[in-house]
This record gives C-alpha cells, structure tokens and sequence, in this order.
C-alpha cells in the first residue's frame, strides 16, 4: 500500500495534491485496493462549485458503487475526461495517471483540515 | 463473528479479501474479480462452497416426500443423477432452489443456499411433523458442517480434476456424479454440476479434508492457468448465465413461474406444496417475467434499480441484479418487468441516481456457449 508523502488525505480516501491555489484530486491506493477492478466512472464539468464533502461523482467497480468527495471548497477548473473511457488506470495508477478532477480554491486555508501521509496510513491501519 | 469454512486459512494464505457473506467469512476476490472471472471462462477457475447447506434425506419415503415437498419431480432421477429444483411454500412463493443428489433408491443429499441453511431445514422438517402420517419413512438430517464443498469449473477443469482420482471423470455426463475417492483415500462425490456456465465439477468431501483436497487442486491445476475464484466471480460468471441467486432474483415472495423456473415446476405431478396458487397464477397469466437487459448508454445496472418507459412515465420493473460483464464488456442486469415490455429487443430505461439511461431487453444467457 501506498501513501505518497507529497499529498494531503482526507479520511474519505481522495488525496490532494496542492499546488498553490490548484489542488488535483484522486482516489488512494487503500481505495482503489479495497474498490477493486474500476469499470465505471462519472465526474462533474468544468466550473461547477463544490463544497467539501459534496459528492463530486462516482466511481464503480464490478461489484460496488462508490461516491466521490470533494475534499476542499472550490470551483472544478479541470476534468480528467479521458479516464472514463480507461477508468481502470484509477487500479493501476491511483495517485498518477488516475487523478480525477482539479480544483480552484480560494487559498491555502481551504486546505487546512486535510491530513498528511502519516496520519492518514494510521486511519488505514486502525481499520 | 462471522463462521468459517475449513479452506479459511487457505484464503488467507492466498491474500483473499474476506468479507461477510450471509454469516460466512468467505473470500469476495483473490487477484481481482475480472481477473479471475477470465481465468475460469479461459482455463480453470477454484471455489470454495463450504458455507452451502447439505441435507440428509433417507428412508421408504424419502422420494415421495421430496417429490411433495419441491417443484420438480424427483421420481423421475435414477441414483447418481443430481436434479435442480425450486422449493416453496403454499403461496407459491420461493423458499429456496436448491439441487438434490439422489445417491440411493432412497437417500438423497439435499444442497441448499448458506443463508437459507436454517429457514429450510425449518420449512422442510415442519412439512414432515404435518404430514407425518403421509410419510413415516423419511429421516431429514441436517449435515451441513460434515461436507467441505470445492467447485473447479472451467474447460479445464475435468483434466485437473482427473490427476486426483481414479473415478473416470469422462464417464459423467452433466448433472451426473460418482462416489469416489480424491487424494488417494478420501471418499468424495464427484459431480458434474456447477454455477458458471462452464464444464465442470462440485466435489463433497469430509469437512475436515477440505484443505488437502483444495490444495492439491491448486497445485495440478496451476500450471493449467487454474485459479482460485472469490465470491464475486461466482457472483459474475453466474449473472452471465442469468442463472438466479436467492436473495436477488428468488425470495420468499416470488412465484417459480415469473422467475423463469417454469421448467423445473412439474405441475403434471402429483400433489406438492405450492402446486394450487402456482396453478392458479399459470391459469391467470402471470404479470411480470424476470428477463435480461443490457444498457445502450454509459452505467452499470444494480441491484434495486427501477426499469422505466423510455420516456420516464411509467414504472416497468425493478432490477433483481447487475454489473459489468468481464466476457462481454457490456452493462448487463436481470429483471423483472411487467408483461407487455418483457419480449427481447424492447426498448426501456433504467434509473440510475435519478437519469434515466437507455437498455433494451435481449435474449438470455447473454454469454452464448461457444459448442
């Protein structure tokens, strides 16, 4: 299991790569793991406002269905289209070539309850 | 705490992701369920079915009380023939199906589903204190923790099956089996039944042997490209098949005809429980048929899902089950929709978190067998 250092967690199981006012999103390793095989994804468009904690979209694995959470306050300013037609890659590359969404926040404090690697690998561990 | 087969720590040796299913701690995946899914329509795929009920039925009236208490006629099986069934109560409603192994002029092995393991033995053993004058000849045991239950289904499943028994597997003819012996002594019936849609075996065996004889599967099988299958391939390659799962597609509330389990509802026998309200909803046609359906637009059907007009307006059905198909790479589910709506090629929509996604009903298996 991995939990790259560089990105913030939320206990929802996204992370958050922060950089400056953009924060990508995706699903982790542990989510991915536990989803198992990815076959069906759905995101939002481009400019829609979300609140954190609003589902964003879902992503669906042969067996189960899951939502989404947006883990900051923002406006969507990108959307990773192309992994709808692979949602699969979320399997192989969860915290690359899988990331979903990217979101606009308004500043650094939109990102301050979210949890580092270390305190988030101690949430997977006390499951 | 949920119970656990003899094979449990061999799922866990194997790195199986275990899950709670109907009380039974039992593997939903190994490698991935696409992945084995393949490995069983392609090579060879190992089930563990421990957690399945099996019933002791013996005596002078084994077979007449079977035949009252089931849909299909069971006097018409010859010892070493299996026979699939649907059981149900007096308003025809589904108890459960099951498949019974007629292993004597009178005694049968009764396998039922894990979950229904207490409600059936109930069910079966209150028909009997009733009409226990009808049948004083019948002794119903249940034996569900003295059997460990291995299925290895898939084309090249009688060859690996083969290197473990001198029984001559060929010699089975489907829903046949054989008392055998596997592992050199082993005493084991050796079926040719299954759930997958592909050619294959179920083996019993002495609980306690499991593991010996899951083993050696493993290891004759392997190189094969047999491998071991979780709850959630079983789940899939069944859905493929359109075979019906208990809980999903057959509860207490439905009737063995709008389930598609007509063929198996011997209505030209004598007396059995359910016989008069089944009749009767023959006589005034049922109002909604289970059928196949797969999406033309982008979602994955479930479970619980609504089957709409294309338009929106009206309320056709409910999905029974649903998921993305590893060998058609198509959405696929089961429902039930209303008469008038059920024939393949009709155009309808399901509602998935509130839109409306187009399907259409198609015939069924949706895997055809390639002969």
């Amino acid at each position: 299991m991995r939990f790259p250092k560089e990105f913030k967690y939320t206990e929802d199981h996204e992370w958050a790569k922060i950089e400056g006012n953009r924060v990508t999103v995706g699903v982790t390793d542990h989510a991915q793991s536990a989803l198992g095989d990815v076959v069906f994804l759905e995101l939002p468009k481009v400019g829609r406002q979300l609140r954190r904690g609003e589902t964003f979209g879902v992503v669906e694995s042969v067996k189960a269905v899951s939502d989404l959470f947006s883990p900051v306050d923002g406006k969507v300013i990108e959307v990773h289209s192309a992994l709808v037609d692979d949602p699969s890659t979320i399997n192989r590359s969860p915290h690359g070539d899988g990331w979903l969404i990217a979101i606009e926040v308004s500043g650094p404090e939109a990102c301050a309850h979210l949890i580092d690697a270390s305190a988030y690998e101690k949430l997977i561990a006390s499951l | 705490m949920p119970k656990r087969t003899a094979l449990h720590d061999e799922h866990v040796r194997l790195g199986g992701r275990m899950v709670d299913f109907g009380g039974w701690d039992l593997p939903v995946q190994y490698t991935g369920i696409i992945d084995e899914h393949l490995a069983c329509r392609g090579a060879a795929g190992l089930f563990d079915v421990s957690h399945m009920g099996e019933f002791l039925v013996e005596g002078a009236d084994a077979e007449a009380f079977l035949d009252y208490a089931v849909t299909n006629q069971v006097s018409k099986t010859v010892p070493g023939q299996a026979q699939y069934t649907a059981m149900c109560n007096r308003a025809g409603g589904i108890v459960d199906d099951l498949v019974l192994y007629r292993r004597g002029k009178d005694r049968f092995l009764v396998v039922v589903n894990a979950a229904n393991i207490d409600k059936d033995f109930s069910h079966l053993d209150g028909l009997l204190q009733a009409e226990r004058s009808r049948f004083p000849g019948v002794k119903l045991e249940n034996q569900s923790t003295a059997y460990s239950q291995i299925a290895i289904q898939g084309p090249k499943a009688e060859l690996i099956l083969q290197k473990l028994t001198s029984t001559k597997l060929s010699e089975i003819k489907t829903y046949r089996f054989a008392e055998g012996s596997v592992c050199g002594s082993i005493p084991a019936l050796l079926a040719r039944t299954g759930y997958t849609g592909e050619d294959g075996f179920e083996v019993y065996c002495p609980w306690s042997d499991g593991p010996t004889v899951w083993r050696a599967l493993l290891d004759a099988g392997t190189p094969s490209g047999l491998k071991p299958c979780g709850l959630g391939a079983r789940d899939t390659l069944r859905l493929e098949m359109k075979y019906p799962l208990y809980g999903h597609e057959l509860t207490d509330e439905t009737n063995p005809i709008e389930a598609g389990l007509g063929w198996v509802t011997k209505l030209d026998k004598g007396d059995f429980v359910g016989k008069e309200k089944i009749e009767a909803l023959k006589m005034a046609g049922i109002r909604r048929k289970l059928v196949g359906l797969e999406l033309t637009e982008r979602g994955i059907p479930r479970q619980g899902y609504r089957v709409m007009s294309l338009d929106g307006h009206t309320e056709l059905g409910v999905l029974t089950s649903g998921t993305q198909s590893p060998s058609l790479k198509k959405a696929i589910g089961i429902a039930y929709v209303s008469n008038g709506h059920a024939e393949a090629e009709t155009e309808v929509a399901v509602e998935i978190r509130g839109t409306l996604v187009r399907a259409k009903i198609i015939p069924t298996p949706f895997l055809k067998k390639k002969s």
